[in-house]
């Protein structure tokens, strides 16, 4: 595969970004800092993907630069098949309780910015006949849920435009993979207490690019997770309205 | 508000509310914050100290204070560079050795010095100046390093190497974090000729004859250690194996690359009366067999042989929640068995329960200030702590004082100040230096405020 890949430097995008190193895929990354950028270029490639991968400036904060991100990758990486998206804003509800502003930059970022760049992206694969958009979006958006209210409002809604775009394209050749990562320990939950059944990151990833090679459309992970969901979607109302999760 | 400005006030200072930490030997425990980020340099700022993987056995990677903040270096985890003319890797400080391993084994090469565990990261490795099986050939982890990226206390990043602020180098090898917070690391990996291990195996009735073989083992074979059943009483104390060990050659080795062992986990923190001494003395004599059985020759996969332990991970969780320490010293060559022999006779008259006894033949100083090793021999001595270690480890230390020997500081948790002092000519050039860089005393640690006098 020839993978542009958006949050590659942190968290749950750098171990999946190694895993699809490791098993040889080509990779473009774009990302906030050149510094970093450059650090996990440098990673990728001894962790075995093919050199040199290149990078470009992209912010989700920053739609304007989506095109021009996504055009130096294609650029750099003839013919790149494959877009994953891993980069997003988290705070906890009482963060963004407590701060409009924040609560507006996280619902821009992780929902509007989230899907003009997966447009931008979408356009671009159907153009060379179709190939794979891989996005994480969160169990969070399963279900209204007192500690995520906020967070799981945007990933609600990303998941569902996710759903309408295989819908809509899969026959044009657009394969969509939707990540729901339940809790991993990354740097995005540092000060959470981990519930049971807790993941690491380079568990998840292995299990999403599994997913991606085997062209699975909706994957939980850690696996667990899906079974977990699938209860705490038919939890009655009164039920939530107790429990603190 | 900017959304830089923003995203800094989501997660102030990525640090963590305080939680328990500990070192291997889960004694002693404290309270403290973790900060941890990808990008290391975000998280440096709040950290009185830097904490790896938490692998040093007693208090060098605990705050000096209740509820300080550390600075976790796991997430910092990349590699940067490796040259294959020179063999030269540099990674980030969080970068764990098993990665380093899981990625070159199968490139042919291996790092030059490795600890008895692959769950260290690279920063660890300096700060402790580790050794291995290896030191009377390859000395400690240090001698093959070639620069670390250090931001001292005044917030200054400085590349120091052999060549270039030397005595800053010097003071950060086997210098327990305590001159900075280290941040990168360059080293001279090691070509090696297959992927495996040729391992021979020889048992001793005594300590003597097993020192004595160990001692020669030492001229022809680059990885050499001996266990010794310091527990089961005479006549079965002392019994001993010797573990020799070289790179296989390629036409002895098969020609597949060794799988990595698999690992079993332990699912929670064993009942403090779990580990009985009964059954450690059973646990020694089948080890004596055991090495009896395997005598001779053989092919190992080089994690089996470097990391026995790390077949169980957690395996410190056996010792129950009162925790265990190691004890290590090392007793110069030049003097005789004399001390070593008062050492094994304190041992016997104080029944100690020394679960696990590892013996080592050091070879040359390296050039870190503080660094452990030295020519001559090193015990490692893991016992299950209770109200009689402190006395213990008092009663050892006055052993090692007047034998000239010293003690590993990534290992103790319990010498005295006084003993320390007086086993270590070195420790006024350390203060020396670090007085130099940090004169606040910024960088500190439970370790220094115990052994150096710092204010907590």
């Amino acid at each position: 595969m020839k993978v542009i890949f958006l949050g590659a430097t942190r968290g749950m995008g750098r171990a999946l970004a190694r895993e699809l190193a490791r098993r040889g895929h080509s990779l473009f990354l774009l990302g906030r800092s050149e510094r970093e950028l450059e650090k996990s270029a440098r990673d990728l490639e001894l962790h075995g993907a093919p050199a040199p991968v290149g990078y470009a400036r992209c912010d989700l904060g920053q739609p304007e630069l989506f095109e021009g991100a996504l055009a130096a990758a294609e650029a750099a990486l003839a013919r790149a098949d494959t877009v994953v998206v891993t980069a997003g804003l988290f705070a906890t509800q009482e963060e963004l309780e407590a701060n409009a502003e924040l609560a507006a930059e996280l619902l821009q970022v992780n929902f509007t910015n989230t899907i003009l760049f997966c447009e931008a992206a979408r356009r671009r694969l159907l153009a060379r006949g179709g190939g794979t958009l891989c996005v994480f979006s969160s169990v969070a958006g399963e279900r209204g849920r007192k500690p995520v209210v906020l967070y799981g409002a945007a990933k609600g809604g990303l998941t569902r435009y996710l759903e309408g775009l295989d819908h809509r394209y899969y026959a044009q050749g657009l394969r969509v993979v939707t990540v729901k990562p339940g809790f991993v320990r990354t740097s995005m939950t540092i000060g959470l207490k981990p519930p049971p059944f807790a993941g690491e990151p380079d568990r998840v990833a292995k299990t999403v690019v599994n997913a991606i090679e085997r062209g699975r459309t909706v994957v939980y992970a850690p696996p667990i997770w899906a079974c977990i969901m699938a209860v705490v979607r038919r939890l009655p109302r009164f039920v939530m309205r107790k429990v603190n999760f | 508000m900017t959304t830089e400005e923003l995203r800094q006030a989501t997660s102030p200072q990525w640090c963590s509310p305080p939680v328990l930490v500990a070192g291997w030997g889960r004694f002693p425990v404290c309270e403290a914050r973790l900060c941890a980020n990808e990008d290391l340099g975000l998280v440096t700022p709040h950290g009185s100290l830097s904490r790896g993987l938490g692998r040093s056995y007693g208090d060098a990677a605990l705050p000096a204070k209740r509820g300080d903040a550390l600075t976790s270096t796991v997430l910092a985890d990349r590699l940067l560079s490796f040259d294959p003319e020179t063999g030269i890797l540099r990674a980030e400080a969080g970068c764990p050795l098993w990665r380093i391993i899981e990625l070159f084994l199968p490139r042919g090469w291996f790092p030059p010095v490795t600890p008895g565990t692959k769950f260290v990261t690279l920063g660890g490795m300096v700060a402790a100046d580790v050794h291995g099986k290896m030191h009377h050939s390859q000395g400690t982890f240090g001698q093959h390093v070639t620069s670390v990226l250090l931001e001292v206390a005044d917030g200054r990043r400085i590349e120091c190497s052999p060549e270039h602020e030397t005595e800053l180098f010097d003071a950060t090898l086997g210098g327990m974090g305590l001159t900075g917070h280290i941040l990168e690391v360059a080293f001279r990996m090691q070509r090696i000729p297959s992927p495996w291990i040729l391992e021979e195996v020889e048992t001793f009735p005594n300590v003597p004859a097993l020192l004595s073989a160990l001692h020669q083992a030492g001229q022809h074979w680059p990885f050499t250690v001996a266990w010794a059943d310091l527990l089961n009483p005479p006549p079965l104390f002392g019994r001993g194996a010797l573990m020799k060990g070289r790179w296989a050659l390629p036409h002895e080795a098969p020609s597949r690359l060794p799988q990595p062992p698999k690992s079993m986990k332990l699912p929670a923190v064993f009942p403090n009366w779990f580990l009985q001494p009964w059954m450690i003395r059973w646990f020694n004599r089948v080890y004596f067999y055991r090495a009896q059985r395997v005598r001779g020759r053989r092919v190992v996969d080089p994690e089996s042989f470097f990391y026995p332990l790390d077949a169980v991970l957690d395996w410190n969780r056996v010792y129950g929640p009162r925790g265990f320490t190691q004890y290590q010293c090392v007793l110069p060559a030049e003097q005789g068995l004399e001390a070593h022999q008062r050492l094994l006779d304190r041992l016997l008259e104080l029944q100690a329960p020394v679960f696990l006894a590892v013996i080592k033949d050091c070879g040359q100083e390296g050039r870190g200030i503080l660094s452990f090793p030295r020519p001559g021999i090193s015990y490692a001595l893991d016992m299950p702590l209770s109200n009689r270690t402190q006395q213990i480890v008092d009663d050892l230390n006055d052993i090692v004082v007047k034998g000239g020997g010293r003690i590993y500081l990534a290992k103790d948790a319990l010498t005295r100040p006084e003993h320390f002092r007086s086993m270590e000519p070195r420790l006024e050039r350390f203060l020396t230096v670090r007085r130099k860089w940090d004169p606040t005393l910024r960088f500190r640690s439970a370790l220094s405020a115990r052994l150096f006098g710092d204010d907590p």
